[in-house]
């Protein structure tokens, strides 16, 4: 059952993934992308994770893919014109994605000590995750909050900035008419 | 228990809760457009059936007779698919909800019909609650925040000004209120300690209302922020800025008409039962009993499980009469007006009732 469940689900996932490159409209790939992260998120669920799983579709289905939609709407992006690309990126891009590939993947299988995660029943109840996470691991995640602080300090300080530019643009351009 | 009772069992209750669900969005319509009339000194429909009662099934005959147009501008295969999200995301999330004592049993009911019946139902058939999930409260939210696709891709593929207007609109206010509504919430899981549903319900069932989270927990400043955010999160007035039909005539759903525009319509109304479910559960006591144990308790099996339904549908129908009535009385927000008071008022105030229910919490 649970390896049926992650074939379909998998197979979803790749899928919505090789749709995400092949369309050629914006919105049908941030659409494909949104079906890319609830299929994982129910990876994540067959493999016990179950408040992964619910963040994932909250935080990266419901609020990152949404601003995704929003700007792609706000912009009305029309469709791409498809090129072939240049004969030199597909000469080197199609061998260094081989090789980091390779890479990650030899990484990967010889590393110890990373944990078993297995199809199965068993759940990691919300209480043991949030044990590990703020006990073991208390330093990174109060780390990432700091960063997350910065990177949101960083967009008001731009927001501000581009605000400031457009104001004295806008009176320029003003003053050009007249 | 086999699994195959099991399957049987669960398709079964979707099934019933579903035409339940479906019936009483329904008549929500016909609650409104009977409140909203007296409110506004007139009678709301009379005319079919006694007190109106029949109008909405004669209101659903009429948009599946109605002809369906599909515009040649639109972007079609979205256009199709977003009626059916929003109306999906509206309908599935009574599949979390505990709507009555979750603890009655089929097999409880099985021994009245004789005990060759009650040797063929197994144990463990629950009547009143379709899944019990560890983290309900956030499939809960999940759902939510995957209902805003419906109604932003609807704008979007309408190729119409007004349509993406109020789908822009709509998506920035529901992003922006999740925040809100999310954080309100957060008081009510420290209280309880778990994010299941059934649960947080049993803890607040001891003493009856002095045990709500409402009133003995003290959340009645998250219940407030809870109930500002969903105002916003199903787009009813006061903030229906997304359709507001003096602006943008009808905003996301302008270019839908028939069966496609009823099942926004039917989307909006299921959200407003599963806002004021969510409230029942996380405020009002869920499908307990108000006076806690004060009258006592009976030892009917028939009235121990119908009882809780009563209570539980009357919290929820109170919770839409409230809705109801707001929208009858309120007038509409500006658009800056609405994002200030999320952003400046209900954010900070989530997080102080957060930092205050923490506080109270390690100090008791």
């Amino acid at each position: 059952m649970h390896l049926i469940l992650f074939l379909v689900f998998a197979g979803l996932c790749l899928a919505g993934a090789i749709n995400l490159l092949l369309q050629s409209h914006p919105i049908n790939s941030a659409l494909s992308l949104i079906v890319v992260m609830v299929s994982l998120a129910v990876l994540y669920l067959l493999l016990g994770a179950e408040f992964l799983a619910a963040a994932q579709v909250i935080v990266y289905g419901g609020a990152i893919m949404v601003l995704f939609t929003f700007v792609v709407m706000l912009l009305n992006a029309g469709r791409e014109e498809r090129t072939l690309g240049s004969r030199a990126a597909r000469a080197i891009g199609f061998p260094a994605v081989v090789a980091i590939l390779a890479v990650i993947a030899t990484v990967i299988l010889h590393a110890q000590g990373l944990g078993v995660a297995r199809l199965s029943d068993g759940i990691t109840s919300t209480e043991e995750l949030s044990a590990v996470l703020f006990t073991k691991l208390l330093l990174p995640f109060e780390v990432t909050s700091v960063l997350i602080l910065i990177a949101i300090l960083g967009a008001v300080a731009l927001a501000r900035h581009s605000e400031g530019n457009a104001d004295s643009q806008g009176s320029a351009e003003r003053t050009g008419e007249k | 228990m086999t699994i195959l009772w099991f399957i049987l069992w669960s398709v079964l209750k979707v099934a019933v809760v579903t035409v339940v669900m479906l019936l009483g969005v329904a008549y929500t319509v016909l609650l409104e457009r009977k409140l909203v009339g007296r409110i506004q000194n007139r009678y709301g429909p009379c005319r079919v059936g006694p007190f109106g009662l029949l109008q909405p099934l004669v209101d659903g005959a009429k948009s599946f007779m109605k002809e369906d147009i599909i515009p040649s501008g639109v972007y079609r295969p979205l256009y199709l698919l977003a009626p059916i999200l929003a109306l999906g995301c509206s309908l599935i999330l009574i599949g979390v909800v505990p709507f009555g004592d979750p603890r009655v049993q089929l097999h409880d009911f099985a021994q009245y019909c004789g005990p060759w019946i009650a040797s063929l139902v197994p144990r463990g058939l629950y009547l009143f609650q379709i899944s019990d999930v560890n983290v309900g409260l956030l499939v809960i939210l999940g759902v939510t925040s995957i209902g805003v696709y419906g109604i932003a891709l609807a704008g979007w593929s309408s190729n119409n000004k007004y349509s993406l207007l109020g789908a822009l609109r709509s998506s920035a206010q529901l992003v922006s209120y999740e925040l809100a509504l999310g954080l309100s919430l957060v008081g009510v899981v420290l209280r309880a300690g778990t994010l299941n549903l059934r649960l947080i319900v049993e803890q607040q069932g001891t003493r009856g209302i002095l045990s709500w989270n409402l009133f003995g927990g003290m959340q009645f400043v998250a219940f407030f922020i809870y109930l500002m955010a969903a105002y916003a999160e199903t787009n009813r007035s006061p903030f229906d800025l997304p359709e507001a039909e003096s602006e943008l005539t009808g905003g996301y759903h302008t270019e839908y008409s028939s069966m496609k525009f009823a099942m926004f319509f039917m989307a909006e109304y299921g959200n407003m039962i599963n806002v004021g479910c969510v409230a029942t559960l996380l405020f009002l006591g869920g499908w307990t009993n108000p006076f806690g144990n004060l009258f006592g308790t009976s030892h009917n099996v028939f009235v121990q499980a119908l009882l809780p339904l009563f209570w539980f549908v009357l919290k929820v129908f109170s919770f839409l009469f409230l809705y109801v009535w707001v929208r009858g009385t309120q007038p509409r927000f500006r658009y800056d007006q609405l994002m200030n008071f999320g952003w400046r008022w209900l954010m900070p105030l989530a997080i102080l009732n957060i930092v205050a229910t923490s506080l109270w919490l390690a100090l008791r």
